[in-house]
């Protein structure tokens, strides 16, 4: 990690009196408010990206290739970022694998999108979204990385568009000289996002790969990878994929004490329970909205108009946390309640808390 | 005008209930329309509009940094006045409104916008959102009418003080914002009833004061001081743009509510008022201006006030489409739409204010007599069909 050094002070506030000064005469905005018009991407602005290509991988899945502003630092290959991206004018944050490797010539990032039924963004960032856009992005973020210190034996377990953390490992080299091996499931051979590359992996040698077809062979289940990986519980694994393939795998890994050796990463929150509802209060927005038991805090805000923070909407990047003032939610994931009392001001992740009772949330 | 419930021929008499509550559903089912369509090409007009307001501002006061030079004053101080009166009405206005805010962009939405006007935007939004857009035209309860200081209804009490309004209505168009500050902060019943010493009218005074300090400063000390020799003269020219913006505002605003023909409500005829009866009073309450698309932009589509008190929150660019559809309703239910060109409603709401600065004459005078919040009236009216008997 680098560590910003402090400037020479003069200059410091020699630039400071500047933006004050310019300050002044832009009010009530503010001079970046007029650089944004020219130059959004510039060092100091909000973080955003523009996106210069969008290609194609299958039928349904598309990557695309993002020159991220001035200000991006960079990510560890597994990690994901968030984009904002406006569909039908409404902005819509959501988080994707970083799929290219760190410090590409041309300074761009990829994210590789499947587009999956209803889904909004995802759609929209495969079939529609026109070259030039301009995205908004957070820095990356996650911990679905692999250590300094690279283990000697490897394996993914990945299935549809969990490949796309794992290929970004892959092609940085990450996993070094390791013995690696890529267990993958999807529909057909063709579904299979950057088959050819992954093959090609195999082919050379780098990686053991072992393809599953689900309309041939199956779900892909924890009884089936043992035996084709038998020395799997040895291994460090990193898994990621449909909720049901990593809830099994986690219970099989905890079950043979293995528990340390699985990392996982999300990609939709898993429901596991629905709480009772109620009205939830934003008070200086002067809005209360009634939300049942299974809609998300975040999700009953935003319909309602909300300025609701946000993020990855699966309860990972804690970028949607706001104050609970009074009242009481349920976690969707563990089903867990959290009561605030006046004064408290609980901080809760919107987007994956429903309401269970009448709730005042600080926004 | 009268409160509608005293006139003599009651323009809502021939509607029942059901009348009204057939009405309501189809401006809902209208609304409804409208936000489903919503989406890219409504983003696309703010932001275009935005845009084009700030390069304006940002150009016009290049230009004004050699405002000693005639041509450059004039330009200048042009293109500055058309930047003000776009980023208060068009964009200001109906940020504030929260008709952005579905785009969920944190910069264009009304909790975090902050607009080039000495009323801070949290103050506003009070008492323009809150008590204006939902006691429109309501005596007593709607301090819009007449902004308090000035009587623009037959049924508001005559004072001697009235006499000086044409007065009084000069300086505010003049001073505008300064006029729609001291409203919105209750200047006048926050002195008269001795609550300016409450720590939270204190703090309401300063932010008030902050927004001044910052708006004088720009443009009346950082942006001549930087013109350099142009000192004077680029004073003069955001002076001017200032009060072109004021005067501007004031017109289109006293068009809303104040022309022939928009209809005012006594205090009591909207206890249990019904959706239907609110879309109603927001539909007699406000008079509309005929123009060309610029005129609609420049007055932040407050030419279509009607349809803006009807659905404060829907997008302003959609005001103009829906405008037909409206009207049309306003024919089947034998309603009367008002409208005019700008110097026909700019001269008859200054007509009004010039005529009530007199008390009534001879005719008027039992109506001037009863107490405007209809108490005498016997029971209460359950709705303004209600009352037409």
């Amino acid at each position: 990690m680098t560590t910003t050094v402090p400037r020479p002070p003069a200059k410091v506030s020699f630039r400071d009196r500047l933006l004050r000064l310019a300050e002044t005469v832009t009010t009530p905005l503010l001079p970046d408010d007029y650089l944004d018009l020219v130059a959004p991407l510039r060092a100091g602005a909000d973080l955003r990206g523009r996106i210069v290509a969008v290609e194609p991988e299958t039928a349904d899945a598309a990557t695309v290739v993002i020159r991220p502003g001035r200000g991006w630092r960079g990510h560890t290959p597994g990690q994901y970022v968030r984009l904002g991206v406006d569909v039908d004018g409404v902005r819509q944050w959501r988080a994707y694998s970083v799929t290219s490797p760190p410090g590409r010539p041309d300074r761009c990032i990829t994210i590789t999108v499947k587009a999956i039924a209803d889904g909004k963004v995802s759609n929209h960032l495969v079939r529609r979204v026109r070259t030039g856009t301009i995205v908004q992005l957070d820095q990356a973020q996650g911990d679905f990385v692999l250590p300094a210190a690279t283990p000697r034996r490897l394996l993914f377990v990945t299935a549809g568009s969990g490949l796309t953390p794992v290929m970004g490992m892959l092609r940085a080299g990450a996993h070094g000289d390791a013995d690696v091996v890529l267990v993958h499931s999807a529909p057909r051979p063709q579904d299979v996002i950057f088959g050819p590359e992954v093959r090609e992996l195999a082919a050379r040698g780098v990686i053991r790969l072992v393809e599953r077809h689900t309309e041939v062979d199956g779900l892909l289940g924890p009884d089936e990878l043992a035996g084709l990986v038998p020395d799997h519980l040895e291994r460090q694994t990193w898994a990621c994929g449909p909720v049901g393939l990593l809830d099994a795998l986690q219970e099989r890994w905890a079950s043979h004490g293995a528990a340390d050796r699985l990392h996982i990463e999300r990609f939709r929150r898993s429901v596991a329970a629905v709480g009772e509802g109620g009205t939830v209060s934003f008070a200086r927005s002067a809005v209360t909205v009634a939300a049942d038991g299974a809609t998300p805090i975040l999700e009953a805000g935003e319909q309602a108009g909300v300025l609701m923070p946000s993020g990855c909407r699966m309860g990972i990047c804690f970028g949607c946390v706001v104050p609970l003032r009074e009242g009481a939610v349920r976690d969707l994931r563990n089903g867990e309640l959290t009561t605030a009392e006046p004064g408290d001001g609980v901080l809760i992740q919107t987007c994956v808390s429903a309401a269970a009772g009448p709730c005042d949330i600080e926004l | 005008m009268t409160v509608i419930q005293k006139k003599a021929r009651n323009p809502i008499a021939h509607l029942s209930a059901e009348d009204i509550e057939m009405l309501g559903k189809e401006l809902d089912a209208i609304r409804d329309e409208v936000i489903a369509s919503r989406g890219e090409r409504d983003a696309a007009y703010i932001r275009r509009v935005i845009k084009t307001q700030r390069t304006l501002e940002i150009s016009s006061r290049a230009v004004l940094l050699f405002s000693l030079f005639p041509p450059a004053w004039l330009i200048g101080t042009a293109a500055l006045s058309v930047a003000k009166i776009l980023e208060n009405m068009e964009i200001g206005h109906n940020v504030l409104h929260g008709q952005w805010d579905w785009m969920r962009d944190p910069k264009i939405h009304s909790t975090t916008w902050d607009w080039d006007h000495v009323s801070p935007p949290e103050q506003w939004k009070h008492s323009h959102n809150e008590l204006h857009h939902t006691y429109t035209n309501v005596l007593g309860k709607d301090n819009d009418l007449g902004y308090g200081i000035m009587r623009v209804d037959e049924d508001q009490p005559w004072h001697p003080a009235h006499l000086g309004q044409p007065f009084y209505n000069l300086v505010n168009a003049a001073f505008f914002e300064y006029g729609i500050a001291a409203y919105d902060l209750e200047l006048g019943r926050n002195l008269k009833e001795g609550r300016h010493k409450s720590p939270e009218f204190r703090a309401r005074v300063r932010a008030v004061g902050r927004k001044i300090r910052k708006q004088v400063l720009k443009d009346y000390v950082v942006h001549p001081l930087l013109s350099g020799p142009s000192f004077l003269s680029t004073l003069a020219a955001t002076f001017t743009a200032n009060l072109v913006r004021n005067v501007w505002s004031h017109s289109v605003i006293m068009c809303g509510h104040f022309p022939k023909g928009v209809e005012t409500f006594e205090k009591t005829s909207i206890e249990g008022e019904t959706k239907g009866e609110w879309y109603l009073r927001q539909m007699l309450g406000s008079g509309n201006i005929s123009g060309s698309k610029l005129m609609h932009i420049m007055t932040g589509n407050l030419s279509f006030q009607i349809e803006h008190h009807i659905f404060p929150d829907l997008p302003s660019n959609r005001y103009q489409e829906i405008a037909p559809k409206v009207r049309d309703l306003f024919d089947r239910y034998g309603l009367k739409y008002t409208t005019g060109s700008l110097p026909r409603q700019v001269a008859s709401a200054w007509w009004k204010v010039i005529r009530l600065s007199l008390p009534n004459r001879r005719e008027a005078g039992p109506v001037q007599d009863r107490p405007i919040d209809g108490g005498s009236a016997g029971a209460p009216l359950p709705a303004l069909a209600g009352s037409a008997a």
